[in-house]
């Protein structure tokens, strides 16, 4: 038996997705900058697929820009902001759990003298309005905070802090990457200025994504070499991918109610039997204001990474937050940011259920992580099983 | 990413567990950095009779455990001493850079485990 609990990665293709995409990479292939007929068709498809795209997103087909993933979207959205600011200091305030693609981009401008807030996140994972309020500066040039977050699945207030950013004229962006199958994304609703997507979140291609830029906002230009997506993106526009894109997110729209039910009743129905049936384990993150499909869970007196690797053996995928599974030797920025003790939260593995996910394949992961919790305590020196009891001292 | 070989030890790993009769038990690492290892040691007539490990980390630091526990096993405790991480991981047919202190972490909790005992001696010895 193999099963993926591991969807706030990647998720499968839609194989109604495949459909729609497969023959614009075989028949109607041209480029849609060509001007001849293969051309022509190549664009009026990716022309649609804006305009559902932006109808989807409550926002103008002129507002919606493809890059090649959320990454590039977010590179784009801070980077271009600080470059476009005529500010003589230029500053940008964020949070301590972004994913990297904002914190290491952060970082890169701090390095060429932007200076950064990260505000703290509570021990739930969200992030206070009045914490942005008080970081922002004279100087702040953008706003970035991320809708859900992609290890805990903490839902920030997106709305009320853009509503503030815009009094205070001062650019919004979130990353939105994890929050497409569950949350509304209605651009005017979240009060956004800027905002990243990924297609291979929602079941549509790896390679794809979008930036949000709403009319009038003045980033700069991050991809030079042509004329693609109105002079502000170069690259040949993927004709395929935006198609699937477009179909994912369409799907994916359309099933969100029902999507929303089904898996935040899988998602408490295995954090309660986890909690239940295993000692010494909790729960990272809050109960409420969380992805429907996330769960985070740390288990005292073992590691992250060899319960992963456990938990693949038996066939069940998931992620660590902790340690060297990503090639850093620390625990979870994320996890550390809600005041978790770092020799817990190298302890913690990220369940992320997916709109296939059964409740018997979360049956199945319980006893396979309940065996591997035993063994891996029964290695550990920090653990007597005799006594059933550990110590980190 | 592991290769086969470090999976297939971790997934069955030697000498797990503690030793109550060990005279030589020794630590290395610490938990806020991920990993730590004890290592238990029976020596007799200058022998490693017995070696055993308890460890808190990753899948490559419980194969380096696996691994150094079983290649000191009959050797003198100054033999044992040689025993470098390179050949741990050697053994283990390679480990990613950032895993490669998981064998150091073998090497210094086997050396404490030494010194536990030599220590051990030198008291009784004295009585």
């Amino acid at each position: 038996m193999k099963i993926y609990l591991d969807n706030a990665a990647t998720t499968a293709l839609d194989p109604n997705v495949l459909d729609k995409m497969t023959q614009y990479f075989i028949t109607d292939f041209g480029n849609p900058s060509s001007w001849h007929s293969f051309g022509r068709d190549g664009l009026k498809a990716v022309d649609n697929a804006r305009d559902e795209i932006a109808a989807i997103l409550g926002a103008k087909p002129s507002e919606i820009y493809f890059t090649s993933c959320g990454t590039e979207s977010d590179n784009w959205a801070l980077r271009g902001a600080v470059y476009a600011s005529t500010n003589k200091k230029k500053h940008i305030v964020t949070t301590t759990i972004e994913h990297p693609a904002i914190l290491d981009t952060c970082a890169a401008l701090e390095r060429d003298g932007v200076e950064v807030t990260y505000v703290a996140v509570d021990s739930d994972g969200l992030v206070k309005l009045e914490d942005i309020k008080k970081a922002i500066t004279d100087n702040t040039v953008i706003v970035s905070v991320m809708t859900a977050n992609n290890e805990i699945g903490s839902i920030q207030p997106i709305s009320e802090i853009g509503e503030f950013c815009r009094d205070e004229g001062i650019y919004f962006h979130t990353d939105a990457v994890q929050a497409v199958e569950s949350e509304d994304l209605n651009v005017d609703k979240l009060n956004v200025d800027l905002l990243s997507l990924s297609a291979h979140k929602f079941h549509g291609p790896k390679g794809i994504g979008i930036l949000y830029m709403r009319s009038g906002v003045k980033i700069a230009k991050y991809m030079t070499g042509g004329h693609q997506e109105r002079g502000q993106r170069a690259g040949t526009t993927n004709t395929p991918l935006i198609v699937g894109m477009a179909e994912a997110l369409k799907i994916t729209v359309s099933n969100r109610d029902q999507y929303v039910k089904k898996v935040s009743e899988l998602r408490d129905y295995l954090i309660d039997r986890v909690l239940n049936e295993i000692q010494f384990a909790h729960l990272n993150g809050g109960c409420i204001k969380r992805l429907p499909n996330n769960v985070n869970l740390s288990f005292d007196y073992i590691e992250g990474e060899s319960l992963l690797m456990m938990l693949d053996l038996n066939g069940v995928a998931v992620s660590s937050g902790s340690a060297c599974s990503s090639g850093s030797l620390e625990p979870s920025h994320v996890i550390l940011a809600l005041g978790v003790k770092p020799e817990i939260a190298h302890g913690s593995v990220r369940f992320s259920l997916g709109r296939e996910t059964t409740k018997g394949e979360i049956d199945y992961a319980i006893e396979v992580l309940k065996k591997s919790v035993t063994r891996l305590r029964e290695i550990s020196p920090l653990f007597n099983v005799q006594k059933g009891e550990g110590s980190y001292v | 990413m592991y290769n086969k070989k470090v999976i297939e030890v971790f997934s069955n790993p030697k000498n797990v567990g503690e030793m109550p009769d060990a005279n030589g038990v020794g630590t290395a690492g610490n938990a806020s950095c991920g990993d730590i290892m004890k290592v238990y040691l029976k020596i007799e007539d200058d022998i490693i009779k017995d070696a055993s490990f308890e460890t808190f980390g990753c899948a490559a630091a419980i194969a380096s455990s696996s691994v150094a526990t079983e290649m000191i096993k009959g050797l003198s405790p100054e033999k044992a001493l040689n025993v470098k991480n390179s050949e741990v991981v050697e053994i283990l047919e390679g480990l990613p850079p950032q895993k490669i202190h998981c064998s150091v972490l073998a090497e210094e909790a086997i050396h404490a485990a030494i010194n536990d005992y030599k220590m051990k001696m030198e008291s009784e010895s004295k009585k």
